[in-house]
């Protein structure tokens, strides 16, 4: 097919993805929205009250950051893997097999379908931290790839899963047994240097913590990492996961007989 | 040129089914064929290696001038399938399905539109276009994959088994239907366990069994081998049979008997004929299923020319 081919199959994997996440708000949008205001009110408005300031910050603004990429690690991931397995689930992903699209259109497509509801979650959760506290902004050059890049590796992660899933207790074992438990031991909730050493190291080989530590440099200017290491470790994962799920479609991994 | 042209295609599944074992098969270009077989004779794995579904595990298959091995992308665009079960998603819009299917095949939206308009206007779903798939009755969401299938203006139409379980009206629509597009010049491959619709609509059969071809022949010279086709006939009560003898009938019970009958002869005048000699009809109906006894006939006639079956 024709580039300008291959853009019109990409626009209609994008255009349907997220019309699919406008469709059923209620179930993509709202409900991680209202999780997360309650861990501002929880965590940062009342524990936080009584924990006294991380590197000069309010507990408050420094879970912010953190609760933030929470909202958009999981909707990244969880908005690939349910779409993109209940098309096999439906079979509707026949409809993309038979036709002309090239797998990079198909992982592109998918990806991007995630990282905008990531996104789209990721800004409303820091709306809503505003109500909280007044946000600060060290560095946007910092936020914005942070947070793409992550939505895309969560994106590619959700499709890895979608892939290999062959029904939907499939879909859940990752996000609760490994994605959630990354999250929580990420940094999100606390500094490593509050950690012991044997579990500072053993944090270090969370790549959660990379990037929720970078982001959060992107508003407040300081990290437990560093940064730039966090930036190239995410472009390793998101060309890693690609190049693996590029393989997987070319196989027919758990699309073909 | 051939559309469809397959050598020694071979498919054994993930558990060890041996699907295919070696399908030879050509659809010349602007032909109207059928691929006929009983349940689990390898149809459905043939369309799926053809379409991309399915992995081949040995042999050739060219579309036009593509082999699918290099060209496979290249192939997908000149074809259309419509598959042996549902496979949208049945919560989009009837319209979007058919639109979005276009957007896969690179052609623009505006185009998407007018193509789609037009084909589910002649599929008679164009009311229907706003809602959602699952509110489609079986007959009209059948029709939906035809309209879906022809938005990229395949010139080869796959379908496999269009007509299972569908109403004898709309499936003589669908005949008509695909007659037409055929004579507008694309080709057909039809997979379907029905002989009657093979002799309505298909110049070329090709017939499959247990993964392999058996016989490939045009139509006219396949429905020869069923010629005669026997009939249960109920009567009042069973009289001269002598003078019957030349339909070779076989007494069941005392008011049942089976006769042959060639295509040619009358069943009409048969039955006046019988009434004739004194014998009242009160029930009349085909025995069986010829396509079983063509099967049979086919495979007798390989093993008594010592082709082996
Ligand atoms: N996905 C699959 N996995 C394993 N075996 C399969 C699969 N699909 C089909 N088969 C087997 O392959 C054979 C041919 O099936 P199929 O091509 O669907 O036949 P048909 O379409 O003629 O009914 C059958 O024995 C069937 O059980
Ligand atoms: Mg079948």
């Amino acid at each position: 097919m024709t580039k300008h081919g291959q853009y019109i199959a990409y626009t209609t994997i994008v255009r349907k993805e997220v019309t699919r996440v406008l469709r059923i708000w209620p179930q993509t949008l709202f409900p991680p929205v209202i999780t997360q205001t309650l861990y501002f009110l929880i965590f940062g408005k009342f524990i936080g009250a009584q924990i006294r300031d991380i590197h000069g910050v309010s507990y408050m603004s420094f879970i912010i950051p953190g609760l933030v990429m929470m909202a958009v690690i999981n909707n990244s991931f969880m908005n690939v893997v349910s779409s993109f397995f209940s098309s096999k689930f439906q079979r509707s992903i026949e409809e993309l097999l038979v036709s002309s699209t090239s797998n990079k259109i198909i992982i592109a497509g998918y990806v991007t379908g995630g990282v905008v509801r990531g996104i789209i979650v990721g800004f409303l959760v820091f709306l809503v931290s505003i109500f909280f506290t007044r946000p600060q902004i060290h560095h946007l050059g910092i936020i914005f790839p942070f947070v793409f890049l992550t939505a895309v590796v969560f994106a590619l992660g959700g499709l890895l899963n979608a892939i290999f899933a062959k029904k939907f207790d499939d879909i859940s074992i990752f996000p609760t047994f490994i994605l959630t438990p990354m999250i929580y031991l990420g940094g999100v909730f606390y500094s490593i240097d509050n950690l012991p050493p044997f579990w500072q190291m053993i944090s270090k080989f969370n790549p959660v913590l990379y990037m929720v530590n970078g982001f959060r440099y992107g508003f407040h200017g300081f990290s437990d990492v560093n940064v730039l290491a966090s930036f190239m470790i995410l472009v390793v994962f998101a060309a890693v996961l690609t190049a693996v799920n590029l393989v997987l479609l070319a196989r027919g991994t758990g699309l073909k007989t | 040129m051939n559309s469809i042209s397959i050598q020694n295609l071979t498919k054994t599944y993930a558990g060890g089914t041996e699907a295919l074992k070696g399908v030879n098969l050509e659809v010349a270009s602007g032909d109207f064929c059928a691929l006929l077989g009983a349940n689990g004779a390898g149809k459905t794995t043939i369309i799926g290696i053809l379409t991309g579904l399915v992995n081949k595990t040995s042999g050739s298959v060219r579309i036009f001038d593509y082999d699918i091995d290099q060209n496979h992308s290249k192939a997908k665009k000149v074809i259309g399938v419509v598959p042996q079960e549902m496979n949208f998603n049945i919560f989009e819009r009837v319209e979007d399905i058919v639109v979005n299917q276009a957007g896969y095949f690179g052609i623009d939206r505006t185009t998407a539109f007018a193509e789609a308009e037009k084909n589910l206007k002649q599929l008679r779903l164009w009311d229907r276009r706003h809602e959602i798939a699952r509110n489609l009755s079986g007959g009209m969401k059948r029709r939906l994959m035809i309209a879906r299938a022809l938005v990229n203006k395949p010139k080869l139409l796959i379908l496999d088994e269009p007509t299972a379980g569908v109403d004898v009206e709309l499936r003589h629509s669908m005949w008509e239907f695909l007659g037409e597009l055929n004579g507008q010049g694309v080709t057909i491959l039809l997979t379907t366990h029905y002989l009657e619709e093979v002799e309505q609509l298909c110049r070329q059969a090709a017939i499959i069994k247990d993964g392999q071809i058996i016989a490939n022949d045009r139509v006219k010279n396949l429905v020869k081998l069923v010629a005669k086709e026997t009939y249960i006939v109920h009567v009042d009560e069973i009289r001269s049979l002598e003078k019957i003898r030349g339909y070779n009938p076989v007494v069941i019970d005392e008011n049942t008997f089976e006769v042959e009958l060639s295509k040619e002869e009358r069943l009409n005048e048969f039955i006046a004929y019988l009434s004739q000699l004194g014998m009242m009809v009160t029930d009349f109906r085909p025995k069986g299923n010829r396509i079983e006894k063509l099967f049979l006939n086919i495979l007798n006639s390989k093993t008594e020319a010592g082709i082996g079956a």
